[in-house]
């Protein structure tokens, strides 16, 4: 996911690379949703200095970005662990024991959801139906798909991460 | 170029996650080694629809089925089935462990399907603009663009009777008229790939398996209401179906079929993708179009609706992925060749993504007016494990659950209205006797309430009402008049509400009430949960009869709840017990009994 060196949090800067997106964009309508999809993508979140970069180059008041921020669910404006946990909250993954495979996986990790391990490594997030209903319950780590996932099997998977 | 044989590999997003692409490579180098590359092509295809038994593996022409093909198998179906002419029979599909050849018509998941949007799924490599254009790809655009007028295409599509996909059921003709009807001057074709209903993944699944499909109706769309450009609006959580529209649009424009002057016609038209961010309140019109213009996806009232005023107040049509897809079929085969698929009110086929206690999930496609019998039986399998049916539930959180008295209802947009569902955009999730449905019309609140934009109040407060009622009904603590207010909430709910999300939330809440009502009974009443998944209603005791005093519960109890000498029967104190039902499932002498 995120390649974005690990500074500490409110330092982060725009990249050349964002910035050249940015002012291609800049005129076109709509932009700010994608610009942010790109901001995130390159940092895991969306941190508040760079938020008000973007408020400056596309001209718009910071309090409208925080509003399309938090309206969707998908930007994020803390640090996510280095490991992202996402557990599918689809209906077909709940049916099929979602919510078993969270509170075991926050009985491991020792945090709820929607929170960071102390140590930085690890978030769990519950997420909208991934659209893998085949495989349920699926859970996503860093990208890689876990489908018919068991409790059973977790710790192993966990550790897997930790180490890697 | 053409070859002897051909292994199409599916690459949906399941089979993907299962190993998918490391089978793929596999099979290449196999093919490689083997020095076969002149002869045998393998290919990346779209989804088969068969996500239950993945990854899906077909060999042409012999049609040969197979079904969790592992990378580790590669070699082998090189080395016996292409090269020896010797089928691998262990990976065949058997439904009776008979381990002989059914081609893919014989098997029961396919039986009773008919492909019209799907028909390129799993047939073609999404990435090859090419094989879209051998199967009569691009063909339909082209006979619009030359032999029709735009009036023409618009007078088709309504013959032909094509109702929207994405839920509401709008004749598709009539929407584009509405904006053909506009003064000319900007106006835009919107396609709606933000499915954001839990358990439904149809349109991925076109848009992964099939893009070009659904480039050319949006093309079609916009000459026939006089726009030039187009938007596909789809969810960042699909990044898959992403990575393969930017390069199908990619391919069109180098092919001159996107772009200025498509084909020498005169006619230019251009598509964007712009990414969802996750609210499902965007699925509807009006704030999907406030999305795009980089706002919170919140709805306005309507009228003006988009036809009139869309983005940027400019004429705009709105269709769903599966509604697209359509198109170039019907602008090809004719619209009374479609317009006799279906029913009365409904033409055509549904894609559904059949989920849930299900023996075969996966993506399905049946004409209008097939059983919920058919497709949760015929083409599923039937429930996993044995288990009794209870409900099926389709249109997601829009929905209503449907009971077993209705399952030799035919399925068209009139009938699930009669019975207190709609269409919606296709999940179709089955459940069994072990699911609770007080608890599943909380879950569909709780996703609900949570994508709430929170601009109208019959929404905003009231789906909050209705989820606290249902938490107390679930926690044992209900009453008879919660059940009475929820109805009297729900009602105002559907007539107040501004937009289609807050119109719809309370179906799942209505719909159990008026066929399930024993259960909300029991739950008030007697302080039970017959599914055992409320848990606050549970209660765990030790048969002392059964019990030999093994203490594997007391040591696995979190809350310390049980007590008992060793090899003498133990006993749970219900005050300090949790529920987790872990001594339930540790106790190898069934002497724990829940209920």
């Amino acid at each position: 996911m995120s390649t974005a060196p690990t500074t500490a949090q409110g330092t982060q800067k725009l990249t050349p690379e964002l910035k050249a997106f940015i002012a291609e964009w800049k005129e076109k309508p709509g932009n700010l949703v994608m610009i942010l999809h790109h901001v995130q993508q390159h940092f895991g979140y969306i941190p508040r200095e760079v938020a008000f970069e973007v408020a400056d180059l596309i001209d718009v008041p910071l309090a409208k970005i925080y509003g399309v921020i938090t309206f969707y669910n998908f930007f994020k404006l803390k640090k996510p662990g280095r490991n992202q946990i996402q557990v599918c909250m689809g209906t077909a993954c709940y049916l099929k024991g979602g919510e078993d495979i969270i509170a075991e996986l926050e009985g491991i990790l020792g945090v709820g959801v929607n929170t960071v391990t102390p140590d930085g490594e690890f978030s769990v997030e519950a997420v909208r139906c991934l659209g893998c209903c085949g495989l349920a319950p699926v859970m996503v780590i860093n990208g890689e798909v876990f489908g018919k996932v068991k409790t059973e099997s977790l710790q192993g998977i966990i550790a897997k991460f930790r180490n890697a | 170029m053409s070859y002897k044989q051909y292994i199409l590999v599916c690459g949906g997003t399941a089979c993907d996650s299962i190993r998918g692409m490391e089978l793929f490579n596999a099979l290449k180098t196999a093919v490689k080694e083997n020095g076969l590359i002149n002869e045998v092509q393998v290919v990346r295809t779209g989804c088969l629809g068969f996500c239950e038994k993945g990854p899906i593996v077909k060999v042409l022409p012999q049609d040969t089925f197979y079904v969790e093909v592992k990378p580790e198998d590669a070699e082998e179906i090189i080395k016996e089935h292409i090269i020896k002419g010797r089928e691998v029979s262990r990976l065949l599909y058997d439904k009776e462990q008979s381990k002989i050849h059914v081609a893919i018509e014989g098997i029961d998941f396919y039986q009773k399907q008919f492909r019209v949007v799907l028909r390129n799924c799993g047939a073609i490599d999404p990435n090859v603009i090419d094989e879209y254009i051998a199967r009569d790809g691009y063909k339909a655009l082209e006979k619009a663009l030359f032999d029709m007028t735009p009036q023409d295409v618009i007078d088709e599509i309504s013959k032909s009777g094509l109702r929207g996909r994405g839920g509401a059921g709008f004749p598709t003709g009539k929407k584009w008229s509405f904006a053909a009807a506009q003064p000319a001057g900007q106006k835009y074709m919107v396609c709606n790939a933000d499915e954001g209903d839990p358990g439904a993944y149809m349109d991925r699944s076109t848009l992964e398996g099939d893009p070009h499909s659904v480039l050319e109706a949006m093309t079609i769309g916009g000459y026939a209401i006089g726009a030039d450009k187009g938007f596909i609006y789809i969810r960042a959580e699909y990044p898959l179906a992403i990575k393969r529209l930017e390069n199908a649009l990619k391919q069109a424009r180098e092919y001159g079929l996107l772009g200025n002057d498509i084909l020498g016609s005169g006619f230019s038209f251009d598509i964007e993708i712009r990414l969802g961010a996750g609210a499902f309140v965007c699925g509807e019109e009006t704030a999907l179009l406030a999305s795009i213009e980089g706002n919170r996806g919140m709805p306005r009232p309507r009228p003006p609706f988009p036809a009139v005023k869309g983005l940027w107040g400019r004429p705009t049509v709105i269709n769903n992925v599966e509604t697209l897809a359509n198109i170039p079929v019907i602008l090809l085969k004719g619209a009374d060749w479609f317009n006799k698929i279906g029913t009365a009110t409904s033409k055509g086929t549904k894609v559904f993504a059949l989920t849930g206690k299900i023996n075969n999930s996966g993506l399905i496609e049946v004409p209008m007016g097939t059983t919920l019998r058919e497709i949760i039986f015929d083409i599923g399998g039937g429930i996993r494990g044995g288990k009794a049916f209870k409900a099926a539930q389709t249109g997601g959180p829009s929905g209503g659950i449907i009971p077993p008295q209705f399952l030799d209802t035919p399925i068209d947009y009139e009938n699930l209205a009669k019975i207190g569902s709609i269409m919606g955009s296709g999940g179709l999730i089955v459940m069994d006797e072990d699911d609770c449905i007080p608890n599943i019309a909380k879950f569909y609140l709780d996703f609900t309430v949570d994508e709430s934009c929170g601009k109208c109040a019959p929404c905003r407060i009231g789906g909050r009402k209705l989820l606290n009622y249902l938490d107390k009904i679930c926690d044992g603590k209900g009453t008879h008049e919660d059940i009475e207010n929820m109805r009297e909430i729900s009602e105002a709910m559907s007539r107040a509400s501004l937009c289609g999300l807050g119109q719809t939330a309370s179906n799942p809440v209505q719909s159990s009430l008026r066929y399930f009502m024993d259960e909300y009974k029991e739950h008030i009443d007697d302080k039970r949960c017959r599914a055992g998944k409320c848990k606050n209603l549970l209660r765990y005791t030790i048969d002392k009869t059964k019990c030999v005093g093994c203490t594997a519960c007391a040591r696995v109890c979190p809350a310390n709840a049980i007590a008992g000498e060793r090899k003498q029967p133990h006993a749970i104190n219900n005050e300090t017990c949790i529920k987790c039902g872990q001594c339930y499932e540790i106790c190898k002498f069934h002497a724990i009994t829940r209920e």
